[in-house]
């Protein structure tokens, strides 16, 4: 008898723990799904044409300028032995926007002083991986700049 | 007849009676009466609860009032705070007061915590007002962080962006965590829509809350007394009554640092040195940042200890142990009551307070460097 109600008693504790949980879960999913925002309706794009000249970028006095790429951004550069660079302007370690430094030839992060070469290769300070490049294409007649995934 | 009962002391009594036959108060007063504070050496320290409560209070008044004008929202935010420091009357004053009361707020709570941690108030019974504590510093320092991206200008969004990027950082849930916390991959007004949300409704509720059991367990317990006396080395304990003697002498100090705000709001509305608050640019996603980018002065040590870690250390991520070794720093402060339990047995609770000074002087160093260093 004893042995028949601890039985039932564990049964229902079962039944009614499993329900607490069941019924929780069906709350707290809805909310957590809830607080997770939808996928940007802005595609990731392969290229983009850029809305400045290579004039532009060679008469800015910095030399370089920053781009949006689909969803992120990227970074274009004029280097001292003229040649035009576009990589990921997204610093590596904290998410932070580049940017060029003519006066010590490096792309510098501003926030936490990451440094890369002009490769994109972390050199000094916290960035953990080098900037992604991007392939520059310069249509010589027009002007135009056109950035594109894969490498320069 | 009449003139009898506009007596104010008649009337403050007949409604005395009158709540007092329904709530039977008389005994609580009873209670209130006999409270008293010790008095000692350190019996200064006592004053910076209520001076961090001060505060607080001040920013729940400032802070609606700048609700009146407030408009959340990447196109309005910005908008919104110009045309309060500039075009709303006495809007200047509010922002600037909002701002000082936040910094000396979360100031009083620094030197209120260290001074319980110092004299070792948090000991049994008193484990439970020191959790409390430690979380509401820590919802102290989320409105610090959630607040600072509100007026969306170049400080704040970088400020964000790295901020949130730090959570990003963590292993597992840090992608999560930071899309939650960002509203979306970047920072945009999605965030200011979250952060928003999180300063005026979310932080005030359970900062209330958890504010209530703080104070419940003070006027419960009472004021700790020093550990000498519990010791029985010093001479004859004394006490003074909490009413009228304590409370008039915190009503002043209460006073005087209305003044100190209000002369601080009036002669430095943007702040001055390292607490720092200039409107300036609005908030441009395609702009690098500003040359000197700097977190508010309580979160410069973390801020300072990460870009001292290498890059990689043993294969993982510097920036990820920068954060888990202070995460478990933090952790091991709040549970300092009970881990202190078998060290306030002997003379002098000498490893805790060595804990102590490590935390104090690892706060205070990075600080410094994190302003000298560029």
């Amino acid at each position: 008898m004893d042995n028949a109600n601890q039985d039932r008693r564990g049964f229902l504790n079962w039944l009614i723990g499993g329900g607490v949980i069941a019924f929780l879960g069906s709350v707290l999913y809805p909310v957590v799904k809830y607080m997770v925002p939808p996928a940007s309706g802005e595609a990731n794009v392969s290229q983009v044409k850029l809305p400045f000249k290579l004039k532009d970028l060679q008469e800015d006095e910095k030399h370089f300028r920053i781009f949006k790429f689909g969803r992120t951004l990227g970074i274009v550069i004029l280097t001292p032995d003229n040649q035009i660079r576009a990589l990921s302007a997204v610093c590596t370690h904290l998410d932070c926007t580049v940017q060029y430094r003519k006066d010590l030839g490096l792309i510098w992060c501003a926030c936490h002083n990451g440094k890369y070469d002009l490769e994109g290769r972390n050199i000094s300070g916290p960035p953990p991986r080098p900037l992604k490049q991007y392939a520059v294409h310069i249509n010589k007649t027009t002007g135009e700049i056109i950035v594109a995934e894969g490498q320069g | 007849m009449i003139e009898q009962k506009l007596e104010p002391k008649r009337v403050g009594k007949g409604l005395y009676t009158w709540v007092d036959e329904r709530l039977k108060i008389a005994t609580l007063v009873e209670y209130m009466s006999h409270k008293v504070v010790p008095k000692h050496r350190g019996s200064i320290w006592y004053y910076f609860g209520g001076a961090t409560l001060f505060f607080f209070v001040v920013q729940v008044v400032t802070g609606i009032l700048l609700l009146l004008y407030y408009r959340p929202g990447a196109d309005s935010g910005y908008e919104s705070v110009k045309f309060i420091i500039s075009e709303v009357s006495f809007g200047w004053l509010i922002r600037a007061i909002h701002s000082w009361s936040a910094n000396l707020m979360i100031l009083a709570a620094f030197i209120h915590m260290f001074s319980v941690f110092f004299t070792h108030a948090y000991r049994n019974p008193r484990e439970m007002t020191w959790v409390s504590g430690v979380l509401l510093l820590g919802l102290g320092l989320m409105f610090g962080f959630s607040g600072y991206l509100l007026p969306w200008n170049e400080l704040s969004f970088f400020a964000t962006r790295v901020g949130t990027g730090m959570a990003g950082a963590l292993p597992f849930v840090g992608k999560f965590l930071m899309t939650v916390m960002r509203g979306g991959d970047d920072v945009t007004g999605a965030t200011i829509g979250r952060f928003f949300g999180l300063h005026v409704a979310i932080l005030p509720g359970l900062f209330a809350v958890l504010l209530s059991f703080h104070l419940f367990f003070i006027q419960r317990q009472g004021m700790s007394e020093p550990l000498e006396w519990e010791k029985g080395a010093a001479g004859p304990r004394k006490y003074y009554p909490f009413f009228p003697n304590f409370l008039m002498r915190e009503l002043l100090i209460w006073l005087i640092m209305l003044n100190i705000l209000a002369v601080l709001a009036v002669v430095f509305p943007d702040g001055i040195g390292v607490v720092h608050w200039p409107l300036g640019q609005k908030a441009d996603p395609f702009a690098p940042p500003p040359p000197v980018i700097r977190p508010e002065w309580y979160f410069m040590f973390a801020f300072q200890a990460l870009k001292f870690m290498p890059a990689h250390l043993l294969s993982v991520e510097g920036e990820l142990i920068g954060i888990g070794v202070m995460s478990l720093g933090g952790l091991l402060w709040m549970l300092v009551p009970f881990l202190a339990r078998k060290n306030m047995e002997g003379q002098k609770p000498i490893l805790i307070n060595a804990f102590g000074w490590v935390v104090v002087i690892f706060i205070i160093t990075m600080t410094i460097i994190g302003y000298i260093l560029k």
